[in-house]
């Protein structure tokens, strides 16, 4: 295995009682994720994208479970392959925090409000390894100073609510980055925050890259923060991938009509917002997809085919995969 | 802190003055007078003179008022009409029955309720948490006295085990005295469990669906941890709430057990006073439950203020 | 009168209201038909005393040859006949007290609410055996007594609505140009109050019948000769070995009845506010 991390075939289930196959909310998703790479996964809220990052953690949250067939496979540093799915709940403790660690979107509730932020920061250092109180604040000072945070010696005796969100937003990145991972998974981590605030975490990101060996998974519905952080970025509409490209060849060239409307949707970062485009129509429900595409309903270019069988995510041109009947291979021989 | 304890015991203040100008006004309000309680109805006026001037009861009610708060204040409560008793000494050394068998009965209710309420919401909608669920309700609905007569009846009818009788004290024989208490605090102690138990369940489920927990959990955290330090921890402040406010049930609670189970407690004898229409007796032994009642509310507010960091003391 | 019967129906439809709704008509149609159920008069000697279970006396006798099965049908109308009008006092009481307190804030909150705290600092079962000092004991003094022990948290419940009622945009515009806003709070309130209010009720009914039960048990409640439950297990303690039955039954309805009451309250909830349904 040369890559950092492979998920083939993923998907993850609702169960609905003993009688009733469980409701997919992921479906067949197949993602490679590089050494050092910078992986975005776009989509809107209740796609199925943060569930996904959260089985790749092995956190899926009571009752989702990640189905059969389902591989999620990671190279740890000494070269070994570990498939997520089969690890035990000891061995998966080993890689959470250490091989793979995860920010979430809410920095305010997303610390616990009884410990102070050095009890918080140590913990993740306690379950990893073995250094000794007066290492692990020196450690815990150096982090909060790499992550950019005034008068560290302060913050660390300081309680989450006497920080903004901005700053426990800087202390999660630290708590995340201070074990060294492999994989940092960034679950929206600015869409709580105020714009100016969202720029500068986005830049601290970019620029703590460069020097960790990390590679990130950004997970967002903002292209606008792709655009300024990934290389790769992998579309998700309902449970499934619906694109997958290089940064700029989505830009460039969006090939599903999904991705074109979360273009023309897409607000500049910190400049003014534009006329909003909206893409017309609600995603359905997980459990009750039909037999053709799941975009069809809201889709401008829908025809009689979409509707009767779904599409395959299919390499429209080298690096670009598109799950769309207008992009199928021999499509221009039918007509 | 020290400011935040103060302005709390000032706060605490008026309710201990309502308090007792409530019982004592429920004290006048007691229909038939005191005098011809002890005299009886046929007592020459002369004689009933004499006995008003001698228990202040001839003077207004304000006076009378301002002299029994002032004699509390300064640790005299007066004297029992029947036996001419002080009446403090005598609530202090029943006190001691009384707090023995509330204090035991919490520590047993905590014990069973805190980790089965932590157990039913780690395993929510299992077997065992509704296991919990059931022994919670009937902890809520069983009353004390019907839960203390089933058990005597099964105990002595079926292992011909009979409750101890004659009270001794911790100090005099530690393991007698465990022997006697055991049995009415164990049953204190579980009918007030089961809204611990709920409270624990709620809370900590409730804890654990915070993004917090996730935090912890990605940190690698082992079960054990992110439920018992950090879960739990969260969900302890609701908890000390409840259990501040159980200290009623159990004050209440004693009164029934001590007259079951014949200990010599605070509650016996308020029931004895208000057998025997001695109210003095009846108002001290009031008193004191509402005030014991009102400074341990006080306490585990500071207490809930001490581990609650946001809570800032300024 | 349209959300009673829709609250009633999807109090119906889960399976632990159900049973409780079940439970308890039998319990109020057994006080209702007390005396068409019961073979005998609950308060005369009518067979040997302490005599066993037998076809006759279904639940046996007690220590004056009373039948306990008849004494246990009257014992329901007394349970609930305290509860119910305990609860009445205590929820209209409350409700007056806490829509003054809301409504006028300032020191009438506090007097009021300085009251009520006094009340609250009082264990319940010894505010009980208190006023009843004052009231006398039997079935009215006992009522009253429990009543106004519940008066605080219906006065809390109500207290809280109103205020939060008042910070609505619109009421404070009716207040702001001189409206009187009586009116307007009492109606707007009554809708938000309606689900705390009966989840209270429902709970306070329970603890009505717990305390009524506890009183009568400790002899300051309801008077020999009417059956209480509390007054018949209290009766008992002296025949346990004798007679067990004249224990077992009465401490099985008092049981059996907070139950179906707690667990229609746990019920109620989950309907009245799913928020609170874990």
């Amino acid at each position: 295995m040369e890559h950092l991390l492979e998920l083939r075939n993923l998907s993850i289930d609702l169960p609905r009682g003993k009688r009733q196959s469980p409701v997919k909310l992921v479906e067949g998703v197949d993602l490679t994720v590089r050494k050092k790479q910078n992986f975005g996964v776009v989509g809107e809220s209740g796609c199925g994208k943060s569930i996904t990052c959260s089985a790749i953690m092995g956190l899926l949250s009571y009752p989702l479970t990640v189905g059969a067939g389902s591989s999620i496979r990671f190279l740890k540093e000494n070269g070994e392959e570990l498939e997520i799915t089969s690890l035990s709940p000891a061995e998966l403790r080993k890689l959470r925090g250490k091989d793979i660690s995860m920010i979430f979107q809410e920095p305010m509730t997303a610390l616990d409000p009884m410990y102070t932020i050095e009890e918080q920061i140590n913990e993740t250092l306690r379950f990893h390894t073995s250094l000794s109180k007066p290492e692990m604040h020196e450690a815990a000072l150096a982090m909060l100073k790499k992550v950019k945070i005034p008068r560290p010696e302060q913050i660390l005796k300081d309680y989450p609510h006497h920080l903004s969100g901005g700053m426990l937003q800087r202390v999660m990145i630290a708590i995340a980055l201070i074990n060294n991972p492999r994989l940092l998974i960034a679950d929206e981590p600015t869409t709580a925050l105020d714009v100016t605030i969202q720029a500068q975490i986005l830049d601290l990101m970019n620029e703590l890259r460069e020097s960790y060996d990390t590679s990130v998974i950004m997970i967002t519905h903002d292209l606008g923060v792709i655009a300024e952080t990934c290389e790769e970025v992998a579309v998700f509409y309902a449970g499934q991938v619906v694109e997958q490209a290089s940064v700029e060849e989505i830009f460039r060239a969006a090939a599903h009509p999904y991705t074109a409307g979360l273009l023309k949707s897409v607000t500049s970062l910190g400049g003014e917002e534009k006329m909003l485009y909206t893409i017309q129509g609600a995603v359905p429900t997980a459990g009750n997809f039909g037999q053709g595409c799941r975009f069809a309903d809201r889709c401008e270019y829908c025809e009689s085919r979409c509707r009767e069988s779904a599409p395959a995510l299919t390499e429209i041109s080298p690096g670009h995969l598109c799950r769309c009947w207008l992009h199928a291979p021999g499509k221009e021989a039918a007509q | 802190m020290k400011n935040y304890i103060l302005r709390r015991i000032l706060q605490v203040v008026p309710v201990l003055i309502g308090i007792s100008i409530l019982i004592f006004a429920v004290m006048k309000m007691i229909p038939g007078d005191v005098i011809s309680g002890i005299l009886g109805v046929e007592a020459t006026p002369e004689l009933r003179a004499q006995l008003a001037a001698k228990y202040g009861l001839d003077r207004p009610y304000l006076v009378q008022y301002l002299d029994w708060i002032g004699g509390v204040l300064h640790g005299d409560f007066g004297e029992s009409i029947r036996t001419s008793a002080p009446i403090l000494p005598e609530i202090l050394s029943r006190f001691k029955v009384t707090a023995e068998l509330t204090i035991l009965a919490a520590f047993i209710s905590w014990i069973i309720a805190i980790p089965l309420g932590v157990l039913a919401a780690v395993k929510r909608n299992t077997l065992a948490d509704r296991f919990v669920r059931v022994f919670a309700l009937l902890g809520v609905s069983v009353p004390n006295f019907a839960l203390s007569i089933l058990l005597i009846l099964v105990l002595s009818l079926a292992f011909s085990y009979f409750p101890p009788l004659g009270y001794v004290g911790f100090l005099e024989d530690p393991l007698r005295n465990l022997q006697i208490m055991i049995l009415p605090a164990a049953i204190l102690g579980v009918t007030i469990s089961g809204s611990v138990m709920r409270m624990t369940r709620s809370s900590v489920l409730e804890v654990l669906r915070q993004d917090f927990i996730k935090t912890v959990r990605a940190k690698g955290a082992s079960e054990r941890v992110a439920i018992f330090r950090h879960a739990l921890r969260n969900a302890l402040i609701p908890i000390i709430t409840l259990i501040g406010m159980q200290i009623g049930s159990l004050l209440g609670g004693a009164v029934i057990v001590e007259q079951i189970f014949s200990l010599p407690g605070l509650g016996q004898m308020t029931l004895t006073g208000i057998n025997q229409r001695d109210y003095p007796v009846v108002q001290g032994c009031v008193l004191f439950i509402a005030f014991i009642y009102v400074l341990v509310n006080l306490l585990t507010d500071l207490l809930y203020a001490y581990i609650d960091p946001r809570i800032s003391y300024d | 009168m349209k959300k009673l019967l829709q609250t009633l129906r999807e109090l119906w439809r889960d399976p632990m209201g159900r049973i409780s709704l079940i439970g308890i008509l039998l319990i109020i149609l057994m006080a209702i038909f007390a005396p068409q159920l019961s073979h005998f008069k609950p308060d005369k000697m009518v067979g040997m005393p302490k005599a066993s279970l037998s076809a006759q006396f279904w639940f046996g006798t007690d220590n004056y040859g009373r039948d306990i099965f008849s004494r246990i049908v009257y014992g329901a109308r007394v349970s609930l006949q305290v509860g119910l009008i305990a609860v009445g006092i205590g929820a209209t009481a409350g409700y007056v007290l806490g829509l003054i307190a809301g409504y006028f804030e300032g020191w009438v909150d506090r007097v009021i609410m300085c009251l009520m705290d006094i009340l609250f600092a009082f264990p319940s079962i010894l505010l009980a055996i208190l006023i009843s000092t004052v009231l006398g004991r039997g079935l009215v003094p006992t009522m009253v007594a429990i009543g106004i022990v519940n008066i605080p948290v219906f006065a809390r419940t109500v207290r809280a609505s109103v205020i939060s009622a008042k910070g609505l945009e619109y009421v404070e515009n009716a207040r702001s140009v001189g409206v009187k806003t009586w009116p307007i709070l009492i109606r707007h309130i009554s809708p938000n109050v309606v689900a705390p209010f009966t989840v209270q009720a429902t709970l306070a009914l329970s603890s009505a019948i717990l305390t009524e039960a506890s009183m009568s048990f400790l002899g300051l409640g309801i008077q020999p000769p009417a059956s209480s439950w509390g007054s018949m297990l209290n009766e008992a303690r002296t025949f346990m070995e004798q007679a067990p039955w004249m224990a077992i039954f009465p401490a099985l309805f008092i049981i059996i009845t907070i139950l179906l009451f707690n667990i229609m309250g746990d019920s109620l909830r989950d309907v009245l506010d799913p928020k609170l349904k874990l």
